[in-house]
Order: C-alpha cells, then sequence, then structure tokens
C-alpha cells in the first residue's frame, strides 16, 4: 500500500502531465516512419530536408547531391506541417505560440543546423529510425546530442534566462 | 545510393505514401507536444521524462518495422529497393555533430522534424529556429565543401 503510494507520487514527479500523450504521439511518429519504410525502404528523417532544400539554391555539390531526393524530402516535410496542423484544428483548438525568445530558437536553431549535417543525423533520424535499428552509431549520436543538450539547458536555466 | 530518389519511373502511389506518412509522423508530433520547445526544455531540465517515451515509443514501432517488413515483401513495393535498416558508418563526426547539435538543442528546444510540426500548431515564431537551421546547414555545407573536396560519402536517405 505504501509502496504503490510512493510510485504514484514517484510517476507523478518524473510524469506531471501523464504518459499517454507522450506514448501515443510517440508511436504515430513511429507509424509514420515505418508507412514510408514499408513502402519505398527509405529510413525517413527530418534533418536531409536542410540541404536537399538548399540545392534548390545553391549548386554546392554538398547541397546538389541531394537533387533527386529533394522533392519528396519537401513533401515529407509538407506532410508533417499538414499532420500537425490537423493535430491543431482537432485536440488544440487554434494557433499555439512559443515563449521561448526569438534569439534562443535562432542561435538554438543555427548549432542544430550545424550538429545535424556534421553528426549525419536528428532526432528522428537517430533517434526514432537509427534507435529502431539498433544502430550503435545512432545511439551513440543519441547519447552525444542528449548529453550537451541536457547540460546546455540547465546552464541556460541555470542562468535565469526563462524561458 | 537508393533509387529511390529517381525522378523517372516512380509508382504513383511514392508520393501520396510519402505525404501520409509525413501527416501521420507530424500528428504524432503535434499529439505528443514535442512541436512545443516549452515542453522538450522541460526534459532536459528533468522536469518531465515524457520525451523519452516519444523517443523510444517511436522507435519501438520502428524497430518492429524493421524486423516484420522485409518478411513481408522481398523488395519495397513502390520502389523495388532492398530493405535494410538505418545504419551509417561510426566516426567522430557523429559524436562532434551530436555534441554541437545538442547544444542547439538545448539552447532552442527545438529539433527539425519537431520544427516543421510546430509551424504546423501555429507557432509562427519558429520560424526563427527553422531560419536558423538552414543558416546553420548551409554553413556546414559551404565550410566542408572548402575543407574536404575528397568527402565523397555516399548520399544517405536521412
Amino acid at each position: 500500500m505504501v509502496a504503490d503510494l510512493l510510485t504514484i507520487q514517484l510517476l507523478t514527479e518524473l510524469f506531471p502531465n501523464g504518459i499517454s500523450r507522450y506514448a501515443i504521439g510517440g508511436l504515430f511518429v513511429g507509424l509514420g516512419a515505418a508507412a514510408i519504410y514499408a513502402g519505398t525502404a527509405i529510413n525517413a528523417g527530418a534533418s536531409t530536408f536542410l540541404e536537399s532544400t538548399l540545392s534548390y539554391v545553391s549548386d554546392r555539390s554538398r547541397f546538389s547531391r541531394y537533387v533527386r531526393s529533394r522533392d519528396w524530402r519537401l513533401v515529407f516535410t509538407l506532410g508533417i506541417i499538414l499532420g500537425a496542423a490537423v493535430y491543431a484544428v482537432v485536440f488544440q483548438g487554434g494557433a499555439w505560440t512559443t515563449d521561448v525568445a526569438p534569439w534562443r530558437l535562432l542561435l538554438g536553431g543555427i548549432f542544430v543546423g550545424i550538429g545535424t549535417r556534421i553528426g549525419k543525423g536528428c532526432t528522428s533520424g537517430h533517434g526514432v529510425c537509427g534507435v529502431g535499428s539498433a544502430s550503435k552509431t545512432s545511439i551513440a549520436g543519441v547519447l552525444a546530442f542528449l548529453l550537451t543538450a541536457i547540460i546546455t539547458a540547465q546552464v541556460v536555466a541555470a542562468l535565469g534566462v526563462t524561458p | 545510393m537508393s533509387t529511390a530518389g529517381g525522378n523517372e519511373g516512380r509508382h504513383p502511389l511514392f508520393m501520396p505514401l510519402i505525404l501520409v506518412g509525413g501527416l501521420i509522423f507530424g500528428f504524432g508530433l503535434g499529439y505528443s507536444h514535442m512541436a512545443r520547445p516549452e515542453v522538450v526544455l522541460d526534459f532536459l531540465q528533468f522536469e518531465d521524462f515524457g520525451l523519452l517515451f516519444v523517443m523510444f515509443g517511436g522507435a519501438a514501432v520502428t524497430g518492429l518495422a524493421y524486423v516484420v517488413v522485409p518478411r513481408l515483401f522481398d523488395r519495397a513495393p513502390l520502389t523495388g529497393d532492398s530493405f535494410g535498416r538505418r545504419l551509417k558508418h561510426f566516426d567522430r563526426n557523429v559524436l562532434v555533430g551530436g555534441g554541437i547539435f545538442g547544444v542547439g538543442w538545448g539552447l532552442s528546444g527545438i529539433c527539425p522534424g519537431a520544427g516543421y510540426a510546430s509551424l504546423g500548431v501555429g507557432n509562427l515564431p519558429i520560424l526563427w529556429a527553422i531560419g536558423g537551421m538552414f543558416i546553420g546547414a548551409y554553413a556546414q555545407g559551404v565550410w566542408r565543401s572548402h575543407t574536404a573536396q575528397s568527402d565523397s560519402a555516399p548520399a544517405s536517405a536521412d
């Protein structure tokens, strides 16, 4: 009885918003990637879209090697935007806007853009498809970005930046 | 390299499947609240560990697909490509790039897929982050074309 209460209290502390939204959302994320994989054998990831889309405006070899895949990557990204919009209309009841400061979004975005391209993947490529593949490379990548992300977020919070 | 990227002879259902897959993927990112930087920052500050269920829940489904799908089909129905797991060569860049990615993720609370989804939930300020990602990817591409002309790593379907 006491143990049960402690368990409940611990769960409430670790997951103050419950786990269903996260688990259900995660299943959908995996299902979207799995559907594409089943039909096409493509391991879908979100970050190559950055380089493949840059190939529309730059001839650099680094980007032009994605010319062949840039159209479907654009469609995949449009799908992500539309899917999230469906969620917003059905469950959220309208637009939602972040309070995180624009400088954090811009500077963080620049680091994300650099890092994901050097590190061969992001949270969807390494985190969802790579971990699902039990790829040691992806697991190492995930551990690397989790570590520096936790340190960065904790330092920024300790410096009193909110949010 | 996958032939899936080719323009000619694509299956008529190729693009529709990519769109539907993206829709499901993006809906999941919205439903899981990953499109909200605040929720990701709460995870990184140890205030809500729900993100683990998103990443590993998603990985469990793709992991199942990697096991089941190749037993159902010899080759992918829409591309004719053979099925492989997502395995990439490990080198120092995975750790260096992952580390840099993490700094950006910890600073902004947003990653590429969640960024696009964030636009979908009506979060227009996320355009700062998406713009930053393009700047970063462009800078990295320019820098890499200067430093490594011999970099001929095969294009990947990441």
